[in-house]
This record gives C-alpha cells, sequence and structure tokens, in this order.
C-alpha cells in the first residue's frame, strides 16, 4: 500500500518533472500535427494518448503515427455504441490526471512519458490481475494492431501482398 | 492486353429487376405483407428461402447487413470486417474473453466463412437422439438432406494440395500417428486463393449469397437490407405472431436512418444466427424459459511457429487437412475432446489475435511468410459441466454473450495447446508459441510442454476465439425440454420457426455451416408442405 506521505511526495515530485518535462521537452512540432487532425470518437487527449502508445505497442519506431491515430478513430466509429461507451470511459480513465497516475501508473502527461514508462504501463494492465485492466489492455492492442495492420503501407516489412492475378482483374 | 473484369452475377441480378430494397435508400417507413418473413440470411435462412420461393410462397427476406457482392469484396481486411462482420469482426463475450467472428451481410456466415464442410458428426447426432429424444435426427434419416445440401452447394473433395500452412498440420498428424483427413469444400471453380474470410471476389464460395439467394429471388422472393428488426408482433389472438417491425439503417450499416418497416406475414421463420435469433424473440418478451440459454461457441484456442520454409498461410485455401483424432480419445461427454484446423493468416487479423507487445510480437509478424497457425476448437456441451454460455440483452437492446471460461474447458485448453505445440514441433518447427500474454516462444519439444504445463489459464491471458455460434434456442422433443420441435417449429408459437444454428442443442463437434444447411433444407421442406396446404 502506498502511504499518504508517499503519496504527497511522488505528487510533488511528479509536478517538479512534469514542470521541467513541459518547459524543456515538449515537441511542439507533434502538438501542432495532432491538433490539426480532426476525429469523430477520438478527443485530442485519446489522440496524443494513442499517439504516444503506438510505438511501444507496435514495437516499432517509424511508423506514420497520424495513420495510426485516424485509423484507430476509424475502427471505433464502427463498433456498437454500448462498446463506444466502454471505450469512452477508457479512454477518459487514461487521460485524466488520477487515472493515468494511479490507475495506469504513469507518472507524467502522457505528452512527456518515456518509451520505458509506456512499456511498463502496458505490461502492467496486460498481466494485472483486475480482469478490467486486462481487458483495457486488450482493447488499446486490438485498436492499434488493426490500425496499423490494416493499412497497406505496413505490409512491405511482413513480405505480404494480395495475389496480383486477382488484383489486375477486380472490376 | 487487359484482362477480362471479373463478373457480379449478384449485380446482374440486381440490374435485371429483382426485388430488392436497401433500408438505408428508403425515403418513407415500409409497410410489407408477405407469406413468409425470414429474418437473416445465412445459413438458415438462405437456405430457407429458397425451398420456400420455389414452392411459389411469397417470401420476403429481411436482413441487418448490407448487401454486398463480388464486385466490393476486394481482398482487404480492413474494408472486409467492418462491412461484412458482426461488430467489425470484433464481437465479443460479456467479460471480452472469447471474440467472436460472426458475419453481417447478405448470405451472413457464408459469405465470409472459410468453405469447410463436414456433415454433423454421427455421435453428435446419436447423443441429440439418446439426450434430447431427436430421433428423426439419426445419420440415416439426415443423409438426403446432406446429399441435397452438398449437390445444392458443389461440396465436394478438395483435390488441389493443401496450402504449406494446412500440409503442417498433415505432416504433424502423420509423425504423429494422429488420425487426420482433407476437408471437403463448398466451392465451384475456386481460384485457391486463401481470401474467402474477406468475401469471395471471383463467386467461387458457394455461398448463399451466390446461390439460394439469388434462387429465391429468381422466384419472386423478396430482399430488404439494411433493415433490423427490433421485435415480433404478435397477433390479436394472442397466440400466434401477425408479423415483425423494426428500424431502417442509415448508409454506414450501424446508426438508425429514422425510417421504421413493419411486415405482416402468415408465418415467421427466425434464422438470425445464435445470438440474434434468440435476441430478437428476449427483445419481444415471447419465448419459455431456454431462450438465450446454452450458447455454444467451439471455443478455439491458437498456437503459432516459425516454420524454416516458407508457409503464406495467407496464399491458398485457408482449411483442407484436419484432424479428429482427440474427438475420439475421450468419452463425448467427458474431458473436452477437440478437432485441429488451420486458419488463413492475414495481417490485420493476425497482430490482434498475437498476444503480447512491443519487439517480441513486431519479429513474430516480421517473419509471417514463416508463420504457421494451428486451432484447436473445443467441443462443448455434451460434458454435464460444459453449459455454454447466456445471451442477453444490454440496456439499449443490443445482444451480449456471457460466456463463463470454467474448469472444464480450461483442461482441454491446456491438454490442446500441448497437443498443437508437440505436432509443430514434429514437423519441423523452429519455434512454437502459444497465443498466450505470459507464453514466449519456444525452441524444443521439451520446452515448450514444460513452459506450457506453467501458464495461467485465466480469461485475457490465453487467447480465446470462436467462429461458430451454436444453441441458445435448442429443439426438443417434449415442449418443456427446449425452444421448438426437430423440425424448428416453436412449441408456443404455431406460426413461427426457427431455422438456424441456434436450435443445436450442443455443439456439432466440426465447422457447423453444412449441419444448418441440411437441417434447414429438411426444416423447410416440411414448412412448405404445410404452408401449401393451409
Amino acid at each position: 500500500m502506498i502511504t499518504r506521505r508517499q503519496l504527497i511526495k511522488t505528487g510533488m515530485l511528479g509536478s517538479v518533472a512534469l514542470f521541467a518535462a513541459g518547459v524543456l521537452l515538449t515537441p511542439e512540432s507533434e502538438m501542432a500535427e495532432l491538433s490539426h487532425a480532426s476525429h469523430v470518437f477520438l478527443q485530442a487527449q485519446d489522440a496524443l494518448i494513442i499517439h504516444q502508445l503506438a510505438p511501444v505497442m507496435l514495437g516499432m519506431a517509424a511508423l506514420p503515427l497520424p495513420a495510426i491515430v485516424q485509423g484507430v478513430d476509424l475502427a471505433i466509429c464502427q463498433l456498437l455504441p454500448a462498446v463506444q461507451q466502454e471505450l469512452r470511459q477508457l479512454f477518459d480513465i487514461l487521460g485524466n490526471r488520477w487515472g493515468r497516475r494511479w490507475l495506469a501508473g504513469m507518472p507524467r502527461p502522457w505528452a512527456q512519458a518515456s518509451h520505458d514508462e509506456i512499456a511498463a504501463f502496458l505490461q502492467q494492465w496486460q498481466h494485472s490481475r483486475l480482469l478490467l485492466l486486462r481487458s483495457g489492455f486488450q482493447a488499446l492492442h486490438a485498436l492499434i494492431n488493426a490500425a496499423w495492420f490494416g493499412n497497406p503501407a505496413s505490409w512491405g516489412a511482413l513480405g505480404y501482398q494480395q495475389p496480383p492475378q486477382v488484383m489486375r482483374v477486380l472490376p | 492486353m487487359k484482362p477480362m473484369n471479373l463478373p457480379d452475377p449478384i449485380a446482374e441480378g440486381v440490374a435485371g429487376g429483382w426485388r430488392v430494397l436497401d433500408g438505408a435508400a428508403q425515403t418513407q417507413d415500409l409497410q410489407l405483407r408477405c407469406d413468409v418473413l425470414i429474418i437473416g440470411t445465412g445459413a438458415g435462412g438462405g437456405m430457407t428461402a429458397e425451398v420456400l420461393a420455389k414452392a411459389g410462397l411469397d417470401v420476403l427476406m429481411v436482413e441487418e447487413g448490407a448487401l454486398r457482392s463480388s464486385r466490393d469484396f476486394r481482398l482487404l481486411e480492413a474494408k472486409a470486417y467492418p462491412e461484412l462482420y458482426q461488430e467489425a469482426a470484433s464481437r465479443k463475450t460479456a467479460d471480452k474473453a472469447i471474440n467472436i467472428l460472426q458475419g453481417r451481410t447478405v448470405g451472413g456466415g457464408t459469405t465470409v466463412n472459410w468453405t469447410s464442410a463436414f456433415r454433423t458428426p454421427p455421435d453428435t447426432l446419436a447423443w441429440w437422439a439418446e439426450r434430447y429424444g431427436l430421433h428423426g435426427l439419426s445419420p440415416q434419416a439426415m443423409a438426403p438432406w446432406f446429399d441435397m445440401a452438398e449437390a445444392r452447394l458443389g461440396i465436394a473433395d478438395w483435390l488441389a494440395d493443401p496450402n504449406p500452412n494446412n500440409s503442417v498440420l498433415e505432416q504433424g498428424c502423420q509423425v504423429l500417428g494422429l488420425k487426420h483427413g482433407r476437408i471437403r469444400r463448398n466451392v465451384r471453380g475456386c481460384w485457391n486463393l486463401g481470401y474467402c474470410g474477406m468475401g469471395c471476389a471471383t463467386n467461387a464460395k458457394q455461398s448463399m449469397l451466390i446461390t439460394t439467394i439469388p434462387g429465391a429471388l429468381q422466384h419472386k422472393a423478396a430482399l430488404l437490407s439494411r433493415a433490423r428488426v427490433d421485435r415480433l408482433l404478435v397477433a390479436d389472438d394472442n397466440k400466434s405472431l401477425q408479423g415483425a417491425e423494426g428500424s431502417l439503417l442509415a448508409a454506414d450499416g450501424h446508426g438508425l436512418s429514422g425510417r421504421r418497416f413493419h411486415i405482416r406475414a402468415r408465418h415467421v421463420v427466425l434464422a438470425a444466427g445464435a445470438i440474434g435469433s434468440p435476441a430478437i424473440l428476449l427483445r419481444s418478451r415471447l419465448g419459455g424459459e431456454h431462450v438465450g440459454k446454452r450458447t455454444f461457441l467451439h471455443p478455439v484456442v491458437i498456437s503459432g511457429a516459425i516454420m524454416p520454409q516458407r508457409i503464406e498461410a495467407f496464399n491458398g485455401a485457408p482449411q483442407t487437412v484436419y484432424s479428429d483424432h482427440f474427438m475420439h480419445t475421450q468419452a463425448l461427454d467427458g474431458p473436452l475432446g477437440y478437432k485441429l484446423e488451420v486458419p488463413p493468416v492475414h495481417p490485420l487479423l493476425m497482430g490482434v489475435t498475437l498476444s503480447g507487445f512491443g519487439p517480441g510480437t513486431a519479429a513474430m509478424m516480421q517473419q509471417l511468410p514463416h508463420l504457421q497457425v494451428i486451432l484447436a476448437l473445443l467441443r462443448d456441451g455434451f460434458h454435464p459441466d460444459s453449459q455454454g454460455g447466456q445471451v442477453r440483452l444490454r440496456v439499449d437492446g443490443s445482444p451480449e454473450l456471457d460466456y463463463p471460461l470454467n474448469d472444464v474447458l480450461w483442461d482441454g485448453v491446456r491438454r490442446s495447446w500441448l497437443t498443437m505445440a508437440e505436432l509443430q514441433f514434429a514437423a519441423g518447427a523452429r519455434q512454437v508459441q502459444i497465443l498466450h500474454e505470459e507464453a514466449g516462444l519456444q525452441s524444443s519439444w521439451k520446452a515448450a510442454r514444460e513452459h506450457i504445463l506453467q501458464l495461467a489459464l485465466k480469461p485475457l491471458l490465453a487467447r480465446v476465439v470462436s467462429a461458430h455460434v451454436m444453441g441458445g434456442m435448442a429443439m426438443s422433443s417434449r415442449p418443456e425440454e427446449g425452444e421448438v420441435d426437430e423440425y424448428g417449429r416453436h412449441w408456443q408459437l404455431p406460426n413461427l420457426s426457427v431455422i438456424d444454428g441456434s436450435v443445436f442443442p450442443t455443439s456439432i463437434g466440426a465447422n457447423p455451416q453444412l449441419s444448418i444447411y441440411a437441417f434447414a433444407l429438411r426444416a423447410a421442406h416440411q414448412l412448405a408442405d404445410v404452408l401449401q396446404r393451409s
């Protein structure tokens, strides 16, 4: 159990780190890039979370992140309203300061989260004793993987292509 | 010279004057009448429609999904899953532990299935006779209906060599001395492509979409697509149905257009599948205590292998080899038996299905051409502790299947993991990985065995999927023991029949399409006789 004293201490440390990171490390181009995109389901904060999680989830650098965020948005729009509501709750928890810190174990805002911190979060939820957190990991896993591997841009690296003898004669 | 484009017989039929209505295109509410309203156009509804229309009855088919045909099938997962599957191929059980692949388009699951055709196993039919009194469905009694379905859909031996993904299963069985066989398929002039799950672009697959539904439409049946039945309507006598009403869907296939439909019918056939059909009865507040209970899935667990040779499991007929060895190593109602098959492996579905995250899974995906995958389908519904799941309604009326994973199931999961890993190493695998969040790549059968014995048996750690939803409106020989009789006639509502996979009192123990076709032909011929006389 975390004591009240530890809580205050880490909270304060977190604030200091947040301040420093906020001043020194926020990549302005990234925020600008995201703010231009308009999504149907994803709010700016959700889009940022996907943007930060995707490279760690997929284990790859140099990904077309705006396209992946767009793909996640599109995938969610095709789900039942009841399932969309659950995803809304998931993103609201992750986007909320307290949810992020105490449920996701993420000490800093997503924009400043390091690769290792994100990996630790994903791993914690992947193996959590709570079914709900495991299902949260699975939802993020499915959305991000679907958005990337459903995109033909991912296929070259996999050695995958559609059969050319058919693609030629499609109406 | 540019080659000729592939034809689209459905588009040609529509242009030629078939009675086809798109719910999304309607600018007014619809009031329709027919002899027989068929709700759902999959294996059950499609077969029934053709039989009744040819008998001269005025048939109206209503389908929640859209009418898509070969010109829409682009061999593209990101397009096919949202357009052709329930919940964009991500339908899940209530605790999210099982992902369910289920069709949602004209032709239902038959438009997107992998063309595996098995007759209902004789031991399943014998069990139904012994346990549920369904003596009319013996293997001998069913034989002519299987013959008829096979003739209608070109179901025959597949003569081409299995693709390498299937060959690994065959070789592993040979090395270990496991009984195995080749799978018959419902295709005519198949190009051996491997994209059956995205809709057949060459119209080789003999789905309901290109066989019985056109057959019905040519006999003056009508089809209303993108239309969701909200409820069945009870007649004034309070003892029978007068039809159904529902909502027309918007062009996106999900939202409501704001228009409604109302259909009056002499007889109603429920054929919306084992989640959809119980849901309609529940929304209508009709039916007995059995509605939605004992719903089965053939829960599937998965093992991946990195092979030294190229496998390209995305190319070639997806399922051509199977093994029923472990269906017969214990009593039918003993520890769960399992069937071994392989899936087609395409990037989106594989990416979503692989367990783990980060560089490990990235490395696995980058070896996609060398990836061989085996499935074990667990036969649920026979063991006394295997009671399946229950369909219930969410607050908004949409259906949800609660399917708890229990000890008897987990026992089968672990045994089938062991079998699959041993088989893959026997066939020459370099490395094997069980799809489980705690599993790593193993380099020998010995290491894999020890590893598998340690894996936690917990939902959302073990990957469990399903493509076969069955049960929930079981046939019975007595009214108090089920929902319908052995012709799918509802015990309480005389002008309601249920003709789809939901009538099965247990799982089938094999890919269910041919079981549904044969049952539907039998039920539909009986129904046609009755309706023609009245």
